[in-house]
């Protein structure tokens, strides 16, 4: 998959050509943006596979540029790329439709495999997004919501022991592949966790999910 | 205040006593000038305003002559005795103006009731104006200077007297209008008057509007830029420091990661408004300040990531030092591996992971070294009702697992 076909949005020209020669070989770097208003237009021009995507940007967030881009292009995959540890930061993006989230202190090897797995329709979760998500889906299963337009699916409210064990497992800083080695199932299974994890907090309406998402204004 | 002015006390200044007086302190004040009890000088002026009405100017005139008693006491009642106040100035006018008539000298009902509304009045408004002036602040004592909180009350008292009072004027003017059957033509007069203050309104409007908003633009851009001083002030201490010290020390790769580590982690306590000593009795806090030593001594990363949080006990605190010894072991032998730290809090139990990537051991041949870990991580946790356990393979890095149930 060495010509998976990425931009690189981030108002840093320093970060975006440090990430152009670390990714150099391993994919191809079809376009770059420092502003939402330029991204959009490149996104739309190029039509990546991937967009490496900045969580703050000068004219907005990163979540506008997914909110902009999503319904004419569904098959561009977005990975958040930020130096912000604030969980709400996180969340925001995630729910916007981000495939990942990874910080920008990323090993070079680690950021060309999270492009990849991102680019195969997977979920990446950095260990800092883990513990993230097991906070927000803390064991108390959650006050039923209060009923928005669509009828609240329960399944979508709660993590199975098996998704929380994986997603503890991340947080401990294993690969999807000690993972199921250590857990007994295949690798591809452990995806198939991480990505249902990731639907329930696109599509969870759990309080603090909300509470998250209204802070950045992307709920209403 | 004698205690400030102690040659005050054998010859007191004639001035008002609120705190004996019954209306307005005058004879109570000139009871304290002459060193007599006040009731004396109360029957006199009761006989005067009774017998021919004299009394009653006088009171007045003596009342407004003198100064009014200003310690914290006086005012205290004057607080308290608002419509005891008007009621009794009010009662005196009337007994006055029935004094009069009785000598012959009768002013028509008309002005009665509205004089003595406007008596009571006045005396309310000119007592909270002039009477009750705060005091000077020679005169002040020590201990009256101090207790601020009870200036809002005050003020709030003022204005409470001040608009009884008002109203008391207003209802006087009525009156008389209305007695004097020219309610309707002061009707014409009161409507211009509002129309002229309308238009004065209108027409300062906007200046009074300006006034009140370049007054706001100038706080914000003060708070503004006392906050960018700070910014300012900080940014130079912590982050411009640690730069300097990264381009001296530029050819040492380690120290360069492990400086620009460390003020990563201060910048972001900051940045979350978190105080480096504050809070460091929760089980996140005192496992990150631990993962920040071990990382400046030892010069590997160690990345903390916690879910929940937990007040720390004794046997929280054995755990965070099972912790930090695992931490320097995984940074020992990890080889440079970063160092991954993960913590849990539930109900039932405190839960810490520490893993490295370094290249691991086979746990059957442990090699004497790692016997510490045995000891102050494996033997503490146990000492303080919990457990540990140590996975490692050749090649598959080191995890240590420390579990402490909770006792609900």
């Amino acid at each position: 998959m060495s010509d998976t076909r990425v931009v690189v949005v981030d108002d840093h020209a320093l970060f975006r050509s440090g990430v152009r020669a670390e990714l150099e070989g391993r994919v191809d770097i079809v376009g770059d943006a420092a502003s939402v208003a330029e991204a959009v237009e490149v996104i739309a021009a190029t039509d990546p596979d991937v967009v490496l995507l900045d969580v703050h940007l000068p004219d907005g967030s990163g979540a506008d540029v997914i909110a902009a881009i999503a319904p004419q292009h569904p098959a561009v995959r977005f990975l958040a790329l930020s130096v912000s540890d604030a969980a709400e930061d996180v969340i925001a993006v995630i729910r916007a439709g981000a495939r990942g989230y990874v910080t920008k202190s990323i090993a070079v090897g680690d950021l060309a495999d999270a492009v990849d797995r991102v680019h195969g329709g997977d979920a990446v979760f950095s260990p800092r997004l883990a513990g993230f998500v097991l906070d927000a889906f803390a064991d108390s299963p959650a006050a039923p919501p209060a009923p928005v337009s669509s009828e609240p699916d329960p399944d979508l409210e709660q993590l199975t022991a098996r998704e929380r064990e994986v997603l503890q497992h991340i947080a401990r800083g294993y690969m999807y592949k000690e993972i199921a080695h250590r857990l007994g199932i295949s690798t591809k299974t452990v995806e198939a966790h991480v990505s249902a994890v990731l639907r329930k907090l696109q599509l969870s309406n759990r309080h603090e999910l909300s509470r998250w998402a209204t802070t950045r204004r992307l709920v209403d | 205040m004698t205690a400030a002015h102690p040659e005050r006390v054998p010859a007191p200044t004639l001035q008002r006593d609120g705190e004996r007086g019954l209306l307005g302190g005058v004879c109570a004040g000139i009871a304290r000038r002459l060193g007599i009890e006040p009731l004396p000088i109360r029957i006199v002026a009761l006989v005067l305003a009774l017998a021919g009405g004299i009394g009653v100017p006088l009171y007045l005139l003596a009342w407004a002559a003198m100064p009014g008693d200003s310690s914290a006491r006086g005012l205290g009642r004057s607080r308290r005795s608002a419509v005891e106040v008007a009621l009794g100035v009010g009662l005196l006018a009337i007994s006055a103006m029935l004094a009069l008539r009785g000598m012959g000298l009768w002013i028509s009902d008309a002005v009665t009731w509205p004089l003595a509304l406007v008596a009571g009045g006045v005396a309310l408004l000119w007592r909270g104006g002039i009477g009750a002036r705060p005091p000077a602040p020679a005169e002040r004592t020590p201990v009256a200077a101090v207790p601020a909180p009870v200036e809002p009350v005050e003020r709030v008292a003022n204005v409470s007297r001040q608009g009884l009072g008002a109203a008391l004027l207003v209802a006087a003017g009525l009156v008389f209008l209305q007695a004097t059957g020219s309610l309707s033509a002061a009707r014409d007069v009161i409507l211009a008057a509002l129309v002229v203050a309308a238009v004065l309104a209108l027409i300062f409007a906007p200046w009074t509007l300006r006034m009140a908003r370049s007054l706001t633009v100038e706080r914000a851009e003060r708070i503004r830029s006392q906050e960018r001083a700070e910014l300012a002030a900080h940014l130079h201490d912590s982050v411009l420091q640690t730069l300097a010290l990264m381009q001296k020390r530029a050819d040492d790769p380690r120290e360069v990661a492990a400086l620009a580590r460390a003020q990563e982690r201060e910048l972001r306590a900051w940045l979350a408004g978190r105080s480096p000593a504050e809070g460091e009795r929760s089980l996140a806090a005192a496992l990150e300040a631990a993962a920040a030593d071990v990382e400046q001594r030892h010069r590997v990363p160690v990345d903390v990531i916690a879910v929940g949080d937990a007040d720390l006990d004794a046997a929280g605190e054995a755990l965070v030092a099972a912790t930090r010894e695992a931490m320097v072991n995984a940074a020992k032998f990890g080889e440079g591996s970063p160092v991954a730290v993960y913590a849990e809090a539930t109900d039932d139990a405190l839960q810490v992971f520490v893993r490295d990537r370094g290249p691991g051991f086979d746990p059957t041949t442990v090699p004497a070294d790692r016997r510490g870990l045995r000891e102050s991580v494996v033997g503490r946790m146990a000492r303080h009702g919990g457990h540990a356990t140590v996975t490692a393979a050749p090649g598959a890095g080191t995890e240590v697992e420390l579990t402490l149930d909770r006792t609900p």
